[in-house]
Order: C-alpha cells, then structure tokens, then sequence
C-alpha cells in the first residue's frame, strides 16, 4: 500500500487505535473462529476429513451451493439495477423505497421462514393450488430459494448506494455529455467506480445465503439427505452429539468466507492499473 | 412507470435508466417483498382489536419488545463506533496482518447463525474461555441479557464495518491535505472534513446492524436463557405462537416488530439524507 | 469472476450427488430424540422388505422438534407416516389438516405407541447434590435443566410427570401447582428444545440436574462420556408414549400406503421392538422387554389418559396461552 496515512494523527495514537481494533477483533471474531477450528479438529484430521464425506453432508453441501448459485447472481443484478436508480437521481419517496429493500433485513428469520408458509403453505394462499398443478414450493427447493432470495435481497443495494451516493454523478454526466450510451456509461465510468462495493456486496450477499439458518429452516421440513443445507446439516450433527462432524462443516463455510476474501485481495491488487487506465478516460 | 417519471427530477438529470430501473426495482421490491409482508399483516386481521391489544400488552410481550429492541439498538451503537474504528484502522494503516483482519470481519456472515450461537455459548459459558475467568469476576454473559448483547455485537459487526469502508477508501484526501498543510490539528481535520462525510455511512450501518439484530433468531437463542420476562427475545415467542399453531398471533407481533423497525429505520434513513443535503 | 465460477463448480457439483431414487420412497416425519433410532431402524426395514416383496424400498427421515414437525406436515410437508413425541401433536395433524381420522390412535396397538419412554434424571458423576427423587428438585441450592414446554415436547412430558407424581402420592392439585412453579424456579435456562437442554446441561455445565427422556439420558450418557454422569430414577414418573400414524392423504397421493402401513406394523415385530430397545426406548413386547431388563430401570409409571384426562384436556389446562405454564411465570414484576 502506497502512502497510507495522510491524516495528521501521532505515531502513538496509531498504535492505540490499531491496538485497540485488532483486540475488538480478536476478542469478537478470531476468538469464536479458533473455537471452531479447534472443536472441528478436536479428534483429528482423519476424522476431520471423514465427517465432511458423509453422503448427507455431501447432499447438504451441494444443496447449499445450487441455492447460492441461483440466489447470488439474481441479487447481484437486482442490486446494481436498485442502486443505479436510487443513487443516482432525486425522486418522491426515495427513503421509503431504500427502507423497503432494508424490510428484509428487519424481518426475523423466523418470521421470513412463515411469510412463504402462509402463502405457499398447504393451508396457504397459493399452496393448494399450486399443488393441484403438482408444484411444489415449501419444503422442497423452490421455496428454499425464496426464502434465501427474500433474505439475501437487500445485500448488494444496500452496498452500493451509499457508494453511488457519495460519488456523486458528474463523471457520469461528463460521459453522456461526451455522446456515451447509457449502458457504455455505466460499463466504463460507474462499474469501474462501484466495482469494491459490487465484490463486497457480493461476497456478503453469498456468504449469507450459504449461511441462512433460521428462515430456511422454517421451509425446508429438514428431510435428511434432501432438504437439508449446511448450516441445517451442521445444527443437526451437532444435535446427533456429533460435535466433530458439525463444526468440520462450519469450518468449510468459514473457511470460505476467508478464501472469497483472499480473492478479493488478489482482485484489489490486479486490477489496480486497470483503475488507473479507466480513470484517465 | 410513466407516472414514475413525470414525478420525477425537478432539476434536470442528464442521466438515462431512471425509468426501468426504479420500474424494475419497485417490481421486485413489490413481488418479493411487499406481497409476503402485507400477507403477514393481513394473517394478522384475524385477530380481533381486543385479542390484538390484550396480546401485545401483555406483561411477557411487552417485556420481550423492550429487550429486543433495546439490546439491538445498544448493540448496533456499540457496533456502529467499533466498527468505525476498525474501518479506519484498516482502511488507513498498515501493519502485521491486517489482510487477515479484514477478511476476518465477514465472519458473521459467512457463520450460520446457530453454528454462532453454538460458539458464543462455549465461548462465554462457565466453563469456557471467556466465561471462567469472567465467571470469577461475578460477571456471567451466557444465558443472560449480556450474552443476547455479545450475540447481538457479534451479529451487526460486518454491518458497521463494511457500510463504512468502502467510502473510507474512496474518501478524498486532498481537503485532507490542504487542511493540514494549513495547520489544522488532526482531531478538527477529523471532525469537520471527515466525519460529516462518513456520517451517513455509519447510520447506515447501525441501522442494519439494529435491524439484523432485532430479529436475530439462530445465534442468541443458545446464548439467551430464555427465561420469560428476562431474556426472552421476541422471535422466540413467535415460534412459541407458531407451536400453538396460532399463525394469527406470530404473525401480529412480527408485523409490531416490523413497524417498530421500519420507523427506526426510515429516522435513520432521513437523517443521513438531510445530513447528505446539508454536507454534502 | 471467481465468485462465478465457484458458483458454476457448485452447479456441477450438485448435479453430481443426485438424491438416490428408489422403486418406492417414504417420508417419516419424526422428531429430534429418534434419529438414531430411524437411521437404524429405516436400513433394517428396507432390507426386510425387499426380502418379503422384492421391492426397493427408500425411507427419508425430517427429524426437528415434535411440535415443529407437526407444523410441518400440516403446512404440507409430504410426510407418508409421522412417529412424534406426543399424541396431541398427530391429534393436530388430524384436526387441521385432516390428513388422518381422528381416531388414528385406535388404528395401530397399544394406543399407536409401538415404544414408550419415561423421564428421568440425569446429574453430574458422584451426584454432588444427592439428588434421588422429585422432592430434591426443589431444594434452593438445585439448578433444574429443562427445556421450554411451550417448545418442546420433552419438556411437557417433564412437566407433566413433575405435576403427576405429586398427585400420585397424594398429593392435592394445589400441592402439585406449588411444586411445579418451585421446580421451574430452579431453572436458570429454557432451552427451546430436547436435545439443546441436554447440550447446555452437558456441555455448558448448566445446573446439577437434567430432566430427561430416558432414552435421551442412557444415549447421552453412553455418548458422552458414562463417567461424567450418571441416571438417577425417581420413585414415580409418567409414561411417555410417543406415537405413530399413517397419514393417510400423503399416502394416497403418492401410491406408498400399503408401504407406510408395514413400516410402522414392523415396528411391533420382535425385531422391530429389538431395534427399539437397543435405541433406549422401552420395548412393548414382553419378550424383548425381558431381554432387556438390565437397560430399563423399574419405575412407577402413570399415564396422562389417568392422571391428567388424556392429551387434549392437559394441553387446554397446563401449555395453552395463560394456561399452568404460563402463570408460574406470571407475577414476574
């Protein structure tokens, strides 16, 4: 990193706020990670390995992938389209639509789980019907997709849009002024700019929707094998006093959110001469 | 969408998209979103006024709103000022690893939420790394409010830290520069050309930190106690509502929990425009 | 991007596990303290039945809380047969989804609970707080683990055998609402189920004693170490009779009732029962039951059919809204 600190801060006073951010975040965060690993290898790394190759844990794991890979992208877009709309104009009633994309946030998991109960349920709105055409929704895939869809929904909006917001849209301007299409524009100029808080968002949309537990929960019926994901799987094992096999697929989704992050890191540091390139346009 | 834009900018934007994109995300905002919500207030009408009000002014409810919204609340200011910390530190310092620092933040996400709980109560329980030698202070988090609290900070963490952030980096340091090239102590510098800019962000964050943990279910229900009146969180008695199959009542105090979160969060939301307005 | 193509290696990858698909598949609802029990019971099964039929055979089991389940199967999980904790959780299946006759309970022997349980106590090894019978629960210095009746269907049991031994030994009812509201004030944790009160008791060393399913307390203590706790009987405690049905809608619909009916009917045959009692629940056949003396402690048993006028009148007086449960928990402030 080139030139880090420009701000006029002492030397001492540094070393405090490093001091104390990295306690808050050993104390918070590497701390209940080293337990993790540490219940996780806790018989060794035979069983380790052992635990992740059980049929349902593979089952839970694939699962859990299928629905990422549906929700993430879906998401993705969805937020970019929110955030170019929200950020970049004034409009009646914007607040009230950012709270709305928030809503789910703010909706219990638990309470999510019974929103597409309710609808898709058997007693529900659309659930008789939709099973008279042998559609199923609840307890079955699609509904578990929903339900991480309705969850994961808000990730990379809310990400973006302080982003887009604090950038202003001059150079967008600039580039349409100049004769650029709306779609070059954002291509060239916006993406370019929003392209930490795309990968951020991303990242965070897929890491909650590979770890969602409670509203899935409510829709999935924990049918061993078929409707379980990995944090289902994981509270199962651990309720079969499996404690090793339990954190060993804990482990797998923290270790993932490590290794996404490495990417990023990896990402930051190729593209930096493509940002520079993009911003002498 | 026509409607959408005749009401539109007053100012002249020179930008394209407005139209399908606000069309489009009112679409998904509507389908996704409004339609299962309003299906939980309209589950909710099936309660008459009376039982309603008897429900939520009932000694166990009421005592469940106050202790979930105001440990979320506390926790999202508490995670609000770490997390401004911590995004400065690895935003603007370098030192040993702090890439391992800020992938670390994302934790909480990536947890699911019971696997979470799981860890916190063997952290802070009696018997744990934390919880013995806190123990022997007199102080016990697990199965107590405090332990909700740890919950609840560890839950909103990637939230106040990651809304933050990225405008830290993007933040520009020339009226940084020029103030200290004109001799402006760091702490002014801060106040007056950085917070003001981060503001918003920061809002941002502790009301989704506050809104996450509101309705956190997975990760406090192990670490809470549960005990009625003292640390029953409002989602455990919606699942109490749903095991007595009354869908009716789960979803009226989802539905007053989700008001109470939405006015929080609109205040939040039109403070940090306002604050836009003036400052930026 | 790298995002992108993990997701397509996930992709792959899941249409490389398909679920295993079989001439004839069931679904038996069921709840947390019978996995080991069906994981073991479903293989026995299937092999049986191929023998008998020729016909292959795939049994998948949804294990969550009792009451959980219930919910469940009547918001349409596509269950062929539910084996819960409690009666009044089917007798709810039967009432709101109508996915079997209110009297299901007639249709299967002893009162379609092919295994019965009880609850116990489970304390820490040497049981420090000399604990042996109910009357030690409520001494000031006991910390009580049990789990939220509201959630759970271990903890109504718990509770019901906490109110029904008092009126067993002569208790009045008020006597039995005092020991229960001292009990539960001895209870420093409500977790919302079975198997998560268990893990608070084992391995957070939450309070000195457990009340327990039976057959929950014999697997955890043979799991989890026998030299860390140990079971202690009291003098009298209730007859836990988890039951099983076939629920019929689901069958129809999917052609499997003659193949849900011989899943349950097995469950009575000396094998089924053998399996049954390995797993720590009581067998009811006399024969096996005598195999396995040595696991099942004696103990004076009452039913809630005797003690309480069956499920439905226990429900209304002890778990619904402002009901028993509730009040202890009243005059808080």
């Amino acid at each position: 990193m080139a030139e880090l600190h420009v701000f006029g801060e002492k030397r001492w006073m540094r070393v405090v706020l490093i001091g104390v951010a990295v306690l808050l975040l050993v104390v918070m965060l590497v701390a209940p990670l080293v337990l993790l690993f540490a219940e996780a290898f806790a018989r060794g790394i035979a069983a380790y390995g052992a635990s992740l190759m059980k049929s349902e844990t593979l089952s839970a794991i694939g699962l859990t992938l299928k629905i990422a890979a549906i929700v993430v992208p879906i998401n993705a877009a969805f937020g970019v389209v929110a955030a170019w709309g929200i950020a970049k104009f004034q409009f009646p009633g914007k607040s009230l639509l950012v709270s709305l994309i928030d809503l789910p946030i703010s909706i219990s998991p638990v309470v999510a789980g019974l929103v597409f109960v309710l609808i898709f349920g058997a007693r529900g709105w659309l659930g008789p019907t939709l099973s008279e055409h042998g559609i199923k929704v609840i307890f079955a895939a699609p509904g578990m997709i929903l339900a991480t869809l309705f969850v994961t929904v808000a990730f990379v909006a809310r990400q973006l849009i302080p982003l887009m917001e604090q950038q202003g849209r001059e150079e967008e301007e600039a580039a349409i002024v100049l004769g650029a299409s709306g779609f070059q524009t954002f291509w060239r100029v916006t993406l370019p700019n929003i392209r930490w808080g795309l990968v951020y968002g991303i990242l965070l949309c897929n890491a909650r929707a590979m770890g969602e537990f409670g509203a899935v929960a409510v829709v999935s019926g924990q049918i061993r094998g078929m409707t379980m994901t990995m944090p289902l799987q994981i509270l199962a094992l651990y309720q079969d006093y499996d404690s090793v096999g339990a954190f060993a697929v804990a482990s797998l989704l923290a270790l993932l959110a490590v290794v996404t992050l490495a990417v990023r890191r990896f990402l930051e540091w190729r593209y930096r001469e493509e940002l520079g390139y993009v911003g002498s346009l | 969408m026509s409607i959408a834009v005749a009401a539109a900018p007053r100012r002249r934007n020179a930008l394209p998209g407005f139209g399908p994109t606000i069309g489009l995300t009112v679409f998904v905002v509507c389908v996704l979103i409004l339609i299962p919500v309003a299906g939980l207030f309209v589950k909710a009408t099936d309660l008459s006024v009376a039982q309603a009000l008897a429900l939520l002014s009932s000694p166990r409810v009421l005592a469940a709103f106050r202790l979930s919204f105001g440990l979320a609340l506390l926790a999202a200011a508490v995670d609000g000022i770490a997390g401004l910390l911590i995004a400065w530190v690895l935003v603007r310092y370098d030192f040993p690893l702090r890439r391992y620092f800020d992938a670390i933040i994302d934790l909480p996400f990536a947890l699911p939420t019971a696997v979470a709980g799981i860890a916190l109560t063997a952290l802070y329980a009696d018997n744990g790394w934390f919880g013995a030698p806190l123990a022997r202070l007199g102080i016990n988090v697990a199965f107590t409010p405090l332990g909700i609290f740890v919950a609840l900070l560890f839950i909103g963490l990637p939230y106040a830290v990651r809304t933050v952030q990225p405008v830290l980096a993007d933040l520009e340091r020339d009226v940084e520069e020029a103030a200290l090239t004109l001799g402006a102590h760091p702490r002014q510098i801060f106040s007056r050309v950085i917070f003001p800019q981060l503001l918003p962000a920061i809002l941002t964050g502790i009301g989704l930190a506050f809104a996450r943990g509101v309705g956190e279910y997975g990760s406090v229900i192990f670490i809470a106690g549960n005990m009625p009146g003292i640390s029953e969180i409002l989602p455990l008695l919606i699942v109490i509502r749903l095991q007595q199959y009354d869908y009716a009542g789960a979803a009226l105090i989802a539905a007053t929990m989700l008001v109470g979160s939405l006015v929080i969060l609109l205040a939040l939301n039109l403070f940090a425009g306002r604050w836009v307005r003036r400052h930026g | 991007m790298s995002v992108s193509r993990i997701l397509l290696a996930a992709l792959v990858l899941s249409a490389v596990v398909p679920a295993a698909r079989a001439d004839k598949t069931l679904l038996n609802a069921s709840y947390d303290a019978t996995r080991e029990l069906y994981a073991d019971y479903n293989q026995v099964f299937a092999t049986e039945w191929k023998k008998q039929t020729g016909e292959t055979i795939t049994i998948s089991n949804a294990h969550a809380g009792s009451g959980d389940q219930a919910r469940a199967v009547i918001d349409g999980l596509d269950a062929d047969v539910a084996t819960l904790a409690l009666a009044y959780d089917i007798d709810a299946i039967s009432a709101q989804a109508k996915l079997l006759p209110p009297d299901w309970v007639k249709r299967l022997p002893n009162n379609s609970a092919p295994y019965t349980s009880t609850i116990v106590f489970l304390v820490r090894n040497g049981n420090p707080k000399n604990i042996h019978d109910w009357a030690d629960l409520v001494r000031p210095d006991v910390k009580v683990i049990t789990p939220n009746p509201k959630t759970s269907g271990a903890a109504r049991w718990a509770y019901l055998a906490a109110w029904g031994q008092v009126l067993q030994s002569g208790g009045t009812p008020a006597q039995a609402r005092d020991y229960v509201t001292k009990l539960y004030k001895n209870v420093p944790v409500l977790d919302s189920g079975g198997r998560g009160a268990t893990t608070t008791f084992v391995q957070r060393h939450q309070g000195d004693v457990l009340l327990s399913w039976e057959n929950e307390a014999l697997l955890a203590a043979r799991q989890l170490g026998p030299d860390q706790f140990s079971m202690v009987v009291p003098s009298s405690s209730i007859l836990a009779e988890p039951s099983v049905a076939v629920l019929d809608k689901n069958t129809a619909k999917h052609g499997t009732a003659k193949e849900a009916e011989a899943y349950l009917r097995f469950l009575y045959t000396p094998e089924g029962q053998d399996i049954v009692a390995k797993h720590y629940f009581r067998p009811r056949d006399t024969n096996v039951a005598a195999h396995y003396a040595d696991t099942f402690a004696k103990i004076k048993l009452f039913t809630i059919d005797d003690v309480f006028g069956g499920w439905t009148k226990a429900n209304t007086e002890h778990f619904a809204d402002g009901a028993g449960f509730d009040q202890i928990y009243q005059p808080v402030h």
